[in-house]
C-alpha cells in the first residue's frame, strides 16, 4: 500500500513537472475539463438514474462555478441502453476522441464493469453511482474508480441485520434467478444467520417475471416472518403489489433488498407501506439534503434517488480534487480525492478506501403508512443510521488487490 | 456495354471495396468499423437463410450471442488463443444450429419464425443462469491475446485487420455457398419446395445444412465481436438482437449479396448516432421496419439493382 | 427433489393449480386472439403484445384522464384498441395480403417497436399503478389458499369471453361465414357478402381481445410499456404447441400450459421460465403440426 501511495505521489510530482514545463499555466491535459454522464436514458433504470443523473451533474458543474483551474468544465451525456458493448464503445470514443476526463453514473453493473476496464487502460476516472455490484470494488477493482453511492452488499446486510434485530428472525427468499439475485440472497442469508435469525426457505423465480403469486404462496406457506425480495426493478414492484393483493402483508413483512425511492413512488404508499429497506440517501434527512433536493426537484419534477444525489456529490468532490491536485491526471486526482473527507448534502465524514469504495453512512428506513405521510415524496421513516464501516465489506474480506498488503 | 466489361465489373467492384476497407480505419473510428464488420458478417449469415432459402429465423441472436460467451470464456478462463477461441465458438453455435434447426425445419413460414424465437428464448435463459456467463454482468475483460504469438491484438489497427480477414473469409464462404450447386438447390427450395422434392432432393437435409452454416457463421461474427469489445453480454442473446439482424437484412436487401452488409452499416451507424435520443431509437427502427415492408421490400441494394437492371434492359433495346 | 415432490401437501398443490389457471386464462385469451387473426388473415400479429400493453394503458388513461371507473374502462379500452387495430389493418396490413405471410410478421414487429418506444418515451419504464376496483378488494379464504376476488373475476371474465367467442365462431351463422371466408373468400364474395369488411372487423375483434386481456391485467401487474413484449413470446410458443387448427384448441392449450407452468413453479421453479419452450420442442418432435393442428 505504501508503495502505491508513493507511486501516486510520484505521479502527482511528475504531472506537476510536466505542467510546469508546459506552456499552459493550468494543469489540464487539454483546455477543458470534460464530464461525461453515461446512463440509462430510456430503459429499465431511466427513472432512477437516467435524465435525472444528467440534471444532477449539470447542477454540480453550475454549483462549482463552471470553472476548475481556470478552465471551463464541459458536460456531455450518453445513453448506454444498458448494453455493455455500447457503453464500452462510447467510453473508448469519449476518451480517445472527445477528451472526456471523467465518466459518472453507469446504470448497470455490466456497463460499469465494461467502462472501468477501458478507463483503466486509458488512465481516466470513473465515478459509479447506480451500478451496484460488489465486483466493482472487489475482483474487478481498478485504481481510478470510485464506487460512490451503494453496493448490493451494503443494502442486503443493512436490511438483513436490522430486520433480525427488530424481531424478524425467520426469513424466506424470493430470488431472481441469475448471478445478481443469487449474490443478493447469499449476502443477506449470511447476515441473517450470523445475527441469530433463520432462513426457512427460498424460491428461485425466473427473470424477468411478471406473476409472483405462485412464489408468494410458497413464501406464505413457509410461515416466515420476513419475505426477502432478492430482485430489482419491475420484478420487485410486481412482487410487492401482488403480496398486498394476496393479503400476505397482513401477517408477514416484506424486505426489499434493492429498492429506490422512485419504485416506492410508482407503487404508492397504500401498497408499499410497512416495507423495510436500506438506502444511501434520503432527501428529507437534514436541512442540507432538503435544500439540495428541493432545487433538484424544481428542475427534474421528482425528488432525487440515491443514485442521482450520488452523481452530484461524486462530481463535486472530483472537481475539488482536481483543484487540489492542480491537474486532471487520474492518479493524482484520485490521491487528492482520497485525501479529503466528504461532507456535503449526501454524506457526512465519508471517505474513499483504496479499493475505490466510498464509505459513508447508510440508512435503514421503513415505508410510511399513507396516514403518516405529509405529502408527495414523504415516504420514509429513518429507523437507523448504519455507520459506513459497518455497512460495507470490511477490508479483510475484500478481494481487491489494492487492499492486499 | 461489352460482355467482357460486364463480367469484369464485379471484380472491379470487389477490388474497390477491398481498397476502401483497407484504408477505412485511417479515416473512421476503427472500433466502430469493427462493430460494423461483425454485424455485416452476422447479417450475411442470416441472409443465407432468409434470402436464399426463404426461412425467416427470429432466433439468430442465440447463435451470435452464445458463440460470444463461448469464445470469451475460452479465451479468458481457459487461456485459448484468439483463433482457437473463435473456432470453439463457431463449433458450439453450429452444434446449437444443428439441434434447433433439426426441430425447426419441421415447420415453415411463420411457424418456423416462432419456433426459432422460442428456442432462442431458452438460450437466453441459459445465458442468464449458467454460472460461467456471469448473469447480467456478462463476461468482462476478455483479453484479445496475440495472433500466433506474433501480432499483439491489443493494438487497435492489428485487431481491425484481423477482424477484416475474418469478415472476408466469412463473406467469401457465404458467396461460395450461394453460387455453388448447393446454393442452386437452396434457391429451388425457396421458389418451390414441392418441385425440388419431386426432383429427388432431400429438401430437409439441404435446409438443415443451410441452417447450420448460417448458425456457424453467425457464431463466427459473435465470437469475433466478443474479442473486439472484450466482453460478452446478454445484449447479444436477447431477442431484440434477432430483430435487429432481420432489420439489417431487410433494409439492405434480402437475397442480395451485398445488401445485408449495407443494412448492417446503416443500422449500426443509426444506433451509434441516435444513442443520445433515448426511446426514439426504438421508434425510428420501428418506422424503418414498417416503411421497408410497405414501400421498398427489395431493400436498398435490391432497389438499386432493380433500377440498374431496368436501365440496362432499356439500353440494350 | 423427489422427496420434495411428495413433501408438498395437496392443499399447496391446489393453490398453485388455481394460480396456474389464472395465468392460463391470460394465455388462452391472448392465443385465441392470435388464432382468430391467423385463421382469417394468415398473419402472425407480432404487435399482439403491444396491443395488450395498449389495453392496459387505455384503461389507466381512461381512469386518470377521464375519471371513468373500471367497468367502463373494460368496455372502452378494448374498443379503442380494436379501432386502432382496424385502422392498422385498413392502412397497412391490407397492402400485404398478396405477399408472403412473413411480411405481415415483419410489419407488425415494426409496429410493436413503435408502440413500445412511444409509451416508453412518454410514460417512462417504472410503470403506473392501476388500483384494484372497489368491488374486488379483498378476497376469500378457500382453506388451501387466499383467493383475491379480483383473480377470481379474471378467471370468470376471460373464460366467458373465450367460450362465447368459440360459440359464435363454431356454432352460429356469422361464424359459418367467417369460416367460409378463410376457406374460400371468392365464393363467399360471390354470395354478396362483404368479405373485406368482415376481415377488417374480425381483425379488430382479435386485437380487441388483446386489449381486453390488457385491462384485466392492469390491476394485477404494473402497467408498463414492456409488459407485453416478454409475454408475447410465451404466447407464440403456446400457439405453436396448440397448432392453431381450431379455436377451441387454442383456448384449451392456453389454459393447460398455464396449469403446467404453475406446477413447475412448485416442483422446479428454476425451469418455470422455459417449461413452455421445452414442451414446444417435445410437441414438435412428436406432432410437428401441433396438438390441434392440421397438416396442410
Amino acid at each position: 500500500m505504501t508503495k502505491k501511495r508513493l507511486l501516486s505521489a510520484f505521479g502527482t510530482g511528475l504531472a506537476l513537472i510536466m505542467v510546469a514545463s508546459g506552456a499552459s499555466a493550468a494543469g489540464l491535459s487539454d483546455d477543458v475539463l470534460k464530464v461525461g454522464v453515461m446512463t440509462d436514458m430510456s430503459g429499465a433504470y431511466s427513472d432512477l438514474s437516467g435524465p435525472g443523473s444528467a440534471v444532477a451533474a449539470q447542477m454540480a458543474i453550475e454549483d462549482y462555478g463552471g470553472v476548475v483551474l481556470g478552465k471551463k468544465i464541459e458536460f456531455t451525456s450518453a445513453d448506454h441502453q444498458n448494453k455493455a458493448d455500447i457503453a464500452a464503445n462510447k467510453a473508448r470514443e469519449w476518451f480517445d476522441a472527445d477528451k472526456v476526463d471523467v465518466i459518472a453514473d453507469l446504470s448497470t453493473s455490466s456497463t460499469a464493469l465494461a467502462v472501468m476496464e477501458i478507463a483503466d487502460q486509458k488512465n481516466k476516472v470513473t465515478l459509479i453511482s447506480t451500478g451496484g455490484s460488489t465486483k466493482i470494488t472487489n475482483s474487478n477493482c481498478i485504481a481510478t474508480n470510485v464506487h460512490w453511492t451503494y453496493d448490493t452488499y451494503a443494502l442486503a446486510v443493512g436490511t438483513g441485520k436490522a430486520v433480525v434485530a427488530n424481531g424478524g428472525d425467520t426469513w424466506f427468499f424470493i430470488t431472481a434467478d441469475y448471478a445478481f439475485g443469487h449474490s443478493l440472497e447469499a449476502d443477506t442469508a449470511d447476515v441473517v444467520t450470523a445475527s441469530g435469525g433463520k432462513v426457512l426457505g427460498k424460491v428461485r423465480a425466473p427473470f424477468p417475471n411478471a406473476d409472483f403469486s405462485s412464489f408468494l404462496l410458497q413464501a406464505q406457506a413457509s410461515g416466515a416472518k420476513i419475505i426477502g425480495l432478492a430482485n430489482a426493478g419491475s420484478d420487485t414492484i410486481n412482487a410487492i403489489k401482488q403480496a398486498k393483493e394476496f393479503g400476505i402483508t397482513q401477517n408477514q413483512t416484506l424486505a426489499g433488498l434493492l429498492i429506490f425511492i422512485t419504485d416506492i413512488n410508482s407503487l404508492g404508499l397504500e401498497t408499499a407501506q410497512g416495507m423495510m429497506l436500506t438506502t444511501g440517501f434520503y432527501w428529507d434527512r437534514d436541512e442540507e439534503s432538503r435544500a439540495w433536493s428541493k432545487r433538484f426537484q424544481a428542475r427534474h419534477k421528482s425528488m432525487p434517488t440515491m443514485s442521482q444525489a450520488g452523481v452530484y456529490s461524486s462530481l463535486m468532490h472530483y472537481f475539488k480534487a482536481v483543484d487540489k491536485a492542480g491537474t486532471d491526471e487520474a492518479h493524482a486526482v484520485m490521491a487528492a480525492m482520497k485525501s479529503m473527507p466528504i461532507n456535503d448534502m449526501f454524506a457526512k465524514n465519508g471517505y474513499i478506501r483504496d479499493d475505490g469504495r466510498m464509505i459513508h453512512d447508510m440508512y435503514l428506513v421503513q415505508v410510511k403508512k399513507p396516514s403518516e405521510s405529509k405529502g408527495p415524496w414523504d415516504y420514509y421513516k429513518v429507523l437507523r443510521t448504519i455507520p459506513g464501516d459497518e455497512a460495507y465489506i470490511t477490508p479483510e474480506k475484500s478481494a481487491c488487490k489494492f487492499l492486499k498488503k | 456495354m461489352t460482355g467482357i466489361a460486364k463480367t469484369n465489373r464485379p471484380l472491379i467492384g470487389a477490388a474497390l471495396m477491398l481498397a476502401i476497407l483497407l484504408i477505412a480505419p485511417h479515416l473512421f473510428y476503427p472500433v466502430f468499423l469493427m462493430k460494423v464488420l461483425c454485424f455485416a458478417l452476422f447479417a450475411c449469415a442470416f441472409n443465407l437463410l432468409l434470402g436464399y432459402v426463404g426461412l425467416l429465423s427470429f432466433g439468430h441472436a442465440a447463435f451470435f450471442g452464445s458463440a460470444g460467451y463461448i469464445t470469451a470464456h475460452a479465451v479468458k478462463v481457459l487461456n485459448f488463443s484468439p483463433i482457437l477461441g473463435i473456432l470453439l465458438g463457431v463449433a458450439v453455435s453450429s452444434l446449437l444450429g444443428l439441434v434447433i434447426g433439426w426441430l425447426a425445419i419441421r415447420r415453415s413460414g411463420i411457424y418456423f419464425a416462432m419456433i426459432t424465437l422460442g428456442f432462442a428464448q431458452v438460450v437466453y435463459f441459459l445465458s442468464l443462469q449458467l454460472p460461467f456467463t456471469g448473469g447480467e454482468d456478462g463476461i468482462q475483460g476478455v483479453p484479445r491475446g496475440t495472433l500466433f504469438g506474433l501480432v499483439d491484438l491489443r493494438d487497435t489497427m492489428s485487431m481491425y485487420y484481423f477482424v477484416l480477414v475474418i469478415f472476408l473469409c466469412g463473406f467469401w464462404l457465404v458467396y461460395r455457398t450461394i453460387n455453388s450447386p448447393f446454393g442452386q438447390v437452396l434457391k429451388a427450395i425457396r421458389e418451390n419446395e414441392p418441385r425440388a422434392r419431386s426432383l429427388g432432393y432431400d429438401t430437409d437435409r439441404f435446409k438443415l445444412m443451410a441452417f447450420v452454416i448460417s448458425a456457424g457463421l453467425s457464431g463466427l461474427a459473435g465470437g469475433t465481436k466478443s474479442l473486439v469489445f472484450q466482453l460478452a453480454s446478454l445484449t447479444d442473446v436477447n431477442w431484440h438482437m434477432s430483430g435487429e439482424v432481420v432489420l439489417m437484412t431487410l433494409l439492405g436487401g434480402m437475397g442480395t449479396v451485398l445488401g445485408p452488409a449495407v443494412g448492417a452499416l446503416l443500422v449500426v451507424t443509426l444506433n451509434n448516432y441516435l444513442a443520445g435520443f433515448g426511446s426514439w431509437v426504438t421508434i425510428i427502427i420501428g418506422v424503418i421496419f414498417v416503411s421497408c415492408v410497405l414501400a421498398f421490400r427489395r431493400g436498398i441494394v435490391g432497389e438499386v439493382m432493380e433500377k440498374v437492371r431496368i436501365w440496362n434492359s432499356k439500353d440494350s433495346r | 427433489m423427489m422427496i420434495q415432490i411428495f413433501g408438498i401437501p395437496i392443499q399447496a398443490l391446489l393453490g398453485q393449480l388455481l394460480v396456474g389457471l389464472i395465468n392460463g386464462s391470460f394465455y388462452a385469451i391472448l392465443s385465441l386472439g392470435l388464432a382468430i387473426i391467423f385463421g382469417l388473415l394468415n398473419i402472425i400479429n407480432f404487435a399482439h403484445g403491444a396491443q395488450y400493453m395498449l389495453g392496459a394503458f387505455a384503461a389507466w388513461m381512461s381512469l386518470t384522464y377521464l375519471g371513468v371507473n373500471y367497468w367502463v374502462g373494460l368496455i372502452l379500452a378494448p374498443l379503442a384498441v380494436g379501432i386502432f387495430g382496424i385502422i392498422m389493418e385498413r392502412l397497412m396490413l391490407r397492402r400485404l395480403y398478396h405477399l408472403d405471410h412473413l411480411y405481415g410478421l415483419l410489419l407488425t414487429f415494426g409496429l410493436a417497436l413503435i408502440l413500445e418506444g412511444l409509451f416508453r418515451q412518454f410514460y417512462g419504464v417504472s410503470g403506473l399503478s392501476y388500483p384494484i376496483p372497489e368491488v374486488f378488494q379483498g378476497g376469500v379464504n378457500l382453506g388451501f389458499m387466499f383467493l383475491p376476488y379480483y383473480r377470481a373475476w379474471v378467471i370468470v371474465a376471460s373464460l366467458t369471453v373465450c367460450f362465447s367467442t368459440w360459440f359464435v365462431i363454431e356454432r352460429t351463422k356469422l361464424g359459418a361465414y367467417l369460416r367460409a371466408a378463410t376457406e374460400n373468400p371468392e365464393l363467399l364474395q360471390a354470395f354478396g357478402i362483404n368479405v373485406p369488411l368482415m376481415i377488417t372487423l374480425t381483425f379488430g375483434y382479435g386485437v380487441a381481445l388483446a386489449g381486453f386481456a390488457g385491462v384485466l391485467a392492469a390491476p394485477i401487474y404494473q402497467v408498463t410499456p414492456v409488459m407485453g413484449s416478454n409475454l408475447i413470446i410465451v404466447v407464440f410458443a403456446v400457439v405453436v404447441i396448440g397448432g392453431m387448427g381450431s379455436i377451441l384448441g387454442s383456448i384449451i392449450t392456453g389454459i393447460s400450459l398455464g396449469l403446467l407452468e404453475g406446477l413447475t413453479k412448485v416442483f422446479y421453479p428454476e425451469a418455470s421460465g422455459v417449461v413452455v419452450f421445452v414442451i414446444m420442442a417435445l410437441v414438435l418432435l412428436i406432432r410437428p403440426a401441433g396438438l390441434f393442428g392440421r397438416v396442410k
